[in-house]
């Protein structure tokens, strides 16, 4: 459905006298199948709409090819236009208009009678839950109505790949919530290919078949989210232990279960180390702990998160990089002791 | 080129209902031509002769109708500027619709205005007295319409390219203090100094305003009627690639 290659995009930016050229998108090259839905994840400012905006032939590239739907973006846009659907962060609905006029007009756009715009527009309101919206303005609606009607212009003709610009940004977590919902059935419903840009972990987990991952212009990892996570080397095993001079004793049995014992940190009467398959090892070393009498307070086993495999990758934590406040900061809850964990446990508030 | 028929009728369908569903639009609009004719033109009456004009409107409404295509269209852009700012260009630009009817749509709104404001202004000068030739105000207004095409295609581009009101205002008045002044607008230009007309025939809508007025006086074989039409042209011609171009390399 995409395939582009070499894409880069550099802006001149001037900062007194001094002109300065950013390369906003630095050799980026990405593939996108039929029917996948792919999580574009970066910090702000790292090229996701930038190559989103190449990709949906707004904006030219400075080098570098890319096949939208069949078409190329540079010398045949028209072609690519008419097969995709897009979703700017700004939306796309006037605040001021009323909004089954909106749809109606920008699906007019795509050459398609009156008729028929109108009849899929009002089934769309439907079944992304705005009924009796359609004469409402856009500024009297809620944030996550307004993203539902941005959705709803941008597949109103129908599309076969459609492109989603930070979809939930600013909603709250029910809206979000909510808004998974539509974008899980756009490729269930109507089979779309969707590619999605969100600088948010649990989203791209949430939502992607598979997660391609960009800093400073370039693609830094592709791959399923539960490959990702594997690259970072197993799970984080945390004991908390009751007696701090049996630390070292705690220690010393889950240095047996790593690869490289340099990996084991003690802090603040917790041992902490990743462990390869922790759902398998764990039970044995509970087992093991408790025959030498080492009595725990707590047992985290958590699976890598995006945020881990962000760090691992580029040597940020995507928050830091971002400054955007996450949708949640909680950390999963201790597993009592004792508790089988052999299935994954919450991977930091990505399942919601 | 049907496309394009149909897909700039969609964008000025679009924007003729967001406009008329603001009154202050529409009553402004019309109120205008009525408050320049009603209050401005009894001052010009005791002076006419020395312009070497007989009747003060058919010299006045020339002016008014230009000064009106003009600065109406000025203002077209700071609209446009909102709509950018909610994505709606952004929206647009990515339909297959030809980047020029995103244009030309707009432009028809504007356009219409003026030409119902035309309609006002001359249809009020005729009950006040005014005597021109029925061709003349043809020709009159199609020039006018041209020019106001000009300008709001240029205020598009350059609302496209400030993206921002704050810088986009100052730009409108600067322009337009030297177009008032110096087009003869209000005042013909050729009672001033010489100099001063020298001055004014580097400024193009100083030819629009003769040619509509020599048109309006009948004079229609006349050079400056034919001036006013190839500056009218060229500056329509020259505005229209510049606000196409915009529409087209917009980088928002």
């Amino acid at each position: 459905m995409i395939r582009a290659r070499g894409l880069v995009q550099t802006f001149s930016t001037r900062q007194g006298r001094t002109k300065a050229e950013v390369r906003a998108v630095d050799g980026v090259d990405l593939d996108v199948e039929e029917g996948e839905v792919v999580g574009f994840l970066g910090p702000n400012g790292a090229g996701k709409t930038t190559t989103l905006r190449i990709l949906t032939t707004l904006l030219r590239p400075t080098a570098g090819t890319a096949t939208v739907a069949g078409y190329d973006v540079a010398t045949q846009p028209q072609d690519v236009r008419r097969s995709i659907g897009y979703v700017s962060q700004a939306g796309g609905a006037f605040s001021g208009a009323r909004a089954g006029d909106e749809v109606v007009d920008h699906g007019m756009l795509y050459g398609l009678p009156r008729s028929v715009v109108e009849k899929r527009g009002k089934e769309l309101f439907e079944q992304l839950d705005l009924p009796g919206l359609w004469t409402r303005m856009p500024r009297n609606m809620s944030g996550g109505q307004k993203r539902r009607l941005d959705i709803v212009m941008g597949i109103v003709h129908d599309p076969t790949l459609v492109f989603l610009d930070e979809p939930t940004t600013g909603l709250d977590p029910q809206a979000r919530a909510n808004l998974w919902e539509h974008i899980r059935a756009l490729r269930e419903r109507r089979g779309a290919t969707v590619l999605l840009t969100t600088h948010y972990l649990d989203e791209a987990d949430a939502l992607s078949d598979r997660i391609v991952i960009i800093d400073h212009g370039r693609i830094v990892a592709s791959d399923t989210a539960d490959n990702l996570k594997a690259q970072v080397a197993g799970d984080l095993v945390d004991l908390e232990v009751a007696d701090p001079l049996r630390l070292a004793d705690a220690a010393e049995r889950l240095v047996r279960l790593v690869d490289d014992e340099r990996s084991v940190e003690v802090v603040d009467g917790h041992v902490r180390a990743r462990v390869p398959r922790a759902g398998r090892a764990v039970p044995g070393l509970l087992r093991e702990l408790e025959a030498s009498g080492i009595t725990l307070e707590s047992v985290e086993v958590r699976r890598p998160t995006l945020d881990d495999v962000f760090l691992a990758l580029t040597g940020r934590s995507l928050r830091d990089a971002d400054h955007a406040p996450g949708p949640d900061g909680a950390a999963a809850p201790p597993v009592p002791a004792g508790t089988p964990t052999g299935t994954p446990t919450t991977t930091e508030g990505a399942l919601r | 080129m049907s496309g394009f028929l149909r897909d700039s009728s969609i964008v000025f369908r679009r924007q003729l209902r967001m406009n008329l569903r603001n009154p202050a639009w529409v009553i402004i609009g019309m109120l205008q031509p009525i408050l320049y004719l009603l209050l401005f033109g009894p001052l010009l009456e005791p002076l006419i002769g020395q312009f070497g004009a007989t009747n003060a409107y058919t010299f006045f409404v020339p002016g008014m109708l230009v000064q009106l295509g003009v600065f109406g269209a000025f203002f077209a852009g700071f609209s446009l500027i909102g709509e950018w700012r909610e994505g709606v260009i952004e929206a647009e630009r990515v339909t297959p619709a030809s980047r020029t009817a995103l244009l030309a749509g707009r432009l028809y709104r504007d356009l219409l205005q003026l030409f119902v404001q035309a309609l006002i202004l001359i249809g009020l000068g005729d009950l006040l007295g005014m005597d021109a030739s029925p061709i003349g105000l043809v020709l009159g207004v199609l020039l006018t319409l041209l020019l106001g095409g000009a300008c709001a295609a240029a205020s598009n581009a350059l609302a496209l390219t400030t993206k921002s009101e704050d810088v986009m205002a100052p730009v409108i008045n600067m322009v337009m203090l030297p177009v008032l002044l110096l087009s003869g607008i209000l005042l013909p230009m050729a009672i001033g100094p010489a100099w001063l007309e020298r001055a004014s025939d580097f400024m193009p809508i100083r030819h629009v305003v003769d040619g509509v007025r020599a048109s309006f006086a009948g004079d229609l074989a006349s050079s400056g009627l034919l001036w006013g039409g190839l500056w009218s042209v060229v500056l329509f011609a020259l505005a229209l690639w510049w606000g196409t171009a915009t529409f087209r390399r917009e980088n928002a």
